[in-house]
């Protein structure tokens, strides 16, 4: 077997004790990274390159690697103890995460977290091994038309997310487009929006928004609660999930796995896509989608499952094409230059050390992760028994430095603030923050991808149908919005639906 | 680490008996600005200056970002900076040229950045995708001229070097294409490969990296280049075409000179130096050494070339 070769090569390289020690190195500093709202992986990588210049490529590969993939797994820790996400692939996993703390059940979120992202982690990385060169090609095939048909199909999977009024969903996701318009328009260099402010020409930055309607917002909702309220945390129950816990949760993490590897391999934001998608689509399938939103696992479980498993796909267009789909894999790709390792489609032939040694290091580093993070669960959990007036000012802060930290800029500070209150008193009304944040994240390059088919085709709009799998996803898409009005379909559902929980039952 | 750098920088200045030369700088570590995100061409060049420019200076060199509307928030605010040589700010060819010209909120003039050196080349390239009819530069003029606009070029950025080519070969050949305007070298590279432009005006660098998976029809360097020897340049197939983007790194305007000229030094030191050469030259660059002066007056030649072609396509900023 060839691929058991190339995997001796690559335990070869990563058992060198060097390389052990960069991995260990490169998931705690993206376990604390993780942890730590608004310093994300992107800017860990860039601060710690400097320090691999020494060593060996692998092994400045294998700890940066590290980093990105350890990141996920503490991005959900604030989540689910504080509302706060440490990521922006960790929005979601406030929704139900959170309501779990507060039911006392913050160790299994916590625990499923950690045990999802093991999972996904593994199957992401058996993909990135068996199927990378084949689905490098079909990530290919999506140009801008099928970009734009993709972006649409999810917007409509995601208007499901709404656990409240679909109307202020869309107007969240409305507003949400609008903000995402402001800056530099990419394709005829016009500013929009930018009152001459130089820092808004690359549009709101996602960080300040996400600390701003989370982080900020959540300290004020909970400054006129805690004079009421004493610390919600005396009754933390068990630390682990249980076998119930399990039951749940099996299928949303191998969902999520899945969903997320393939989302993966597309450029963009693909952590942040596919754990929404995947809360989606959990919902969708659920037995009870009108808990989701109270506190229910499948909701932590198959998104943090989904955004582990995005990291591990990210890789492929990386090694295959030598394409970065991200700014994390971006870095990446500066860093094999710097250590002379000209980055390109034949990066796997050329330097299989490379590649199968940063592969079986992503083994080892998920151990390792578990490892690490199932003991911190009981320390996490012990950050709820700070109190509100102590732990709120300290929240406040971290968000203030963590978004200060990234450009070193005022105005994203006044972003974040302004967002701040803006989430405060959507929350009043009972507006979601989940489909604002994913306009912003996805407006842009809807809107980029709109134009630039109508640019290659020269302003014909049959561009989305003609090219396949791009009227694939129209079609669907068509399908869903119809499917609520023909009334033989809604009710066949309906009795469907019935049906099969009566058979479980 | 920087923290470390800084305790360095700062144990270093204690350690200093009086001093009694003529010029005492550098005295403390030396800000090294980089206008876009850390992993680019920019940043890794840095990153491989930074420790020659450190013996040389014998200070720390702080490599910083400061990200934002391709360059501009950076040159605008470092026009604006103490002009005391303890920060220099990489620039970037025909960036800090076409920025002034073309945006209205980039407060900094072209002048306002006093080179130091521009020390590096990507010539531009055209290549068609690989499964493409057209096989050389004469048969890419002639189906464009036949069929006009139908050819779709991708490009990295409005008023960016890949603009300007794509105006200056419609005028030299006077063809008309259609110009699809990525965000950048990634997703335009990635859009050929896909066959979802049919061509694209690629960096040196790319076009070495996916020599294989595309059709590189010719390169606007005047010579052949080493890493591409079988891709004619523009000059041999007859046409006047020397497509590029060149970087660079710069002092802010009213710096002592003989502060920029010992920074000068530093720089071409460090950028002549035979391991950095071979470092830029594989990756699929062309190093340079021009001078303070000789950068000036390259600038001043390229900022009235486009200018004049800003002028005639009506993209002029009106102040």
């Amino acid at each position: 077997m060839d691929i058991l070769s190339h995997m001796a090569l690559g335990a070869q390289v990563v058992l060198q004790p060097i390389n052990l020690l960069f991995c260990f190195l490169g998931v705690l500093m993206g376990t604390l990274v993780g942890v730590l709202p608004g310093l994300g992986p992107t800017a860990a990588i860039a601060l710690l390159l400097p320090n691999t210049f020494h060593v060996s490529p692998v092994t400045a590969i294998i700890m940066l690697a590290g980093i990105y993939y350890g990141a996920m797994y503490g991005g959900s820790t604030t989540s689910i103890l504080v509302n706060i996400p440490g990521e922006a692939a960790s929005v979601i996993t406030c929704l139900d995460g959170y309501q779990m703390a507060l039911k006392g059940r913050a160790g299994p979120a916590l625990g499923i977290a950690a045990f999802g992202s093991f999972i996904a982690g593994t199957i992401s990385i058996i993909g990135l091994m068996l199927v990378a060169p084949p689905l490098a090609k079909f990530a290919l095939a999506f140009g801008p038309p099928e970009y734009f048909s993709l972006m649409l199909l999810g917007i409509i999977i995601l208007i499901y997310l709404a656990s409240g009024s679909i109307l202020k969903a869309l107007m969240m996701f409305v507003f949400g487009l609008l903000v995402s318009t402001i800056g530099m328009d990419a394709i005829s260099g016009t500013q929009r929006l930018t009152f001459g402010i130089l820092e808004l020409y690359d549009g709101v930055g996602l960080i300040p928004a996400i600390m701003g309607l989370f982080g900020v917002a959540e300290v004020i909702a909970n400054v006129e609660q805690a004079i009421r309220t004493d610390t919600i945390t005396t009754k933390v129950k068990n630390l682990l999930p249980n076998l119930q816990d399990w039951k749940d949760s099996f299928w949303p993490i191998i969902r999520g796995s899945f969903l997320g590897f393939f989302i993966g391999i597309l450029p963009g934001p693909a952590p942040v896509i596919s754990s929404f998608s995947s809360y989606a689509i959990e919902k969708k399938l659920s037995k009870h989608p009108e808990k989701f939103g109270t506190g229910v696992i499948e909701g932590v479980a198959g998104p943090e499952s989904a955004n582990n498993s995005a990291t591990g796909g990210a890789f492929i267009p990386l090694f295959t094409l030598g394409i970065p789909v991200n700014s994390v894999i971006a870095i990446l790709l500066g860093a094999f230059m710097i250590h002379g390792i000209q980055p390109g489609p034949m990066i796997i032939t050329k330097h299989p050390d490379l590649f199968w040694g940063t592969v079986m290091s992503m083994y080892l580093g998920n151990v390792m992760l578990l490892i690490l993070n199932l003991p911190l669960i009981g320390l996490w959990v012990q950050v709820l028994k700070v109190p509100y007036p102590i732990l709120f000012p300290l929240i406040l802060l971290f968000c203030l430095v963590g978004v200060y930290s990234l450009n070193y800029s005022l105005v994203e500070i006044a972003l974040m603030i302004g967002f701040g209150v803006f989430g405060y008193l959507a929350r009043k009304f009972q507006f979601e923050m989940a489909p604002l944040v994913l306009a912003i994240v996805i407006g842009p390059m809807m809107e980029n991808n709109l134009r630039l088919s109508l640019v290659i085709s020269q302003g014909n709009p049959m561009i989305f149908i003609t090219h396949p799998i791009s009227a694939v996803f129209i079609f669907v898409t068509l399908a869903l919005l119809i499917s609520p009005l023909v009334p033989s379909i809604g009710k066949k559902r309906q009795r469907l639906q019935e049906k099969v929980e009566g058979e479980e039952v | 680490m920087k923290i470390w750098k800084w305790i360095f920088a700062v144990l270093a200045i204690l350690s200093l008996p009086l001093n009694v030369g003529a010029l005492d700088f550098p005295k403390g570590p030396i800000n090294y600005i980089i206008p876009f995100n850390p992993g680019g061409q920019s940043d890794v060049e840095a990153r491989l200056q930074q420790p020659y420019l450190e013996k040389i200076l014998g200070v720390p060199i702080v490599v910083t970002y400061m990200p934002g509307a391709g360059g501009a928030l950076a040159w605008t605010k470092f026009a604006q900076t103490k002009p005391d040589g303890y920060s220099v700010c990489g620039i970037n060819l025909p960036h800090i040229i076409l920025q002034p010209l073309s945006q209205k909120d980039a407060a900094f003039k072209t002048e306002d950045l006093h080179p130091l050196c521009i020390f590096e080349s990507t010539p531009i390239g055209l290549a068609v995708k690989k499964d493409s009819k057209i096989n050389s530069v004469k048969e890419f003029i002639d189906f464009a001229k036949a069929n006009p606009g139908k050819i779709t070029i991708g490009i990295s950025g409005k008023f960016s070097g890949h603009h300007m080519a794509s105006l200056e070969f419609m005028k030299i050949a006077d063809v008309k294409l259609t110009l699809v305007t990525f965000t950048g070298a990634a997703p335009q590279v990635t859009a050929l490969l896909g066959g979802h432009v049919e061509a694209i005006w690629g960096n040196s660098s790319d076009l070495v990296g996916y020599e294989g998976q595309m059709k590189i029809l010719a390169i606007g360097t005047e010579k052949r280049m080493n890493t591409l020897p079988a891709v004619p340049t523009f000059q041999e197939l007859g046409i006047k075409f020397y497509p590029r983007i060149d970087r660079g790194v710069a002092v802010p305007r009213g710096t002592p000179p003989e502060i920029t000229s010992k920074l000068e030094k530093a720089f071409l030191e460090t950028v002549n130096k035979e391991d950095y050469h071979s470092k830029i030259m594989k990756a699929g660059f062309v190093p340079m050494g021009l001078n303070g002066q000789q950068s000036m007056k390259y600038i001043a030649e390229q900022s009235e070339i486009f200018k004049k072609l800003l002028a005639e396509h009506n993209l002029l900023l009106q102040k």
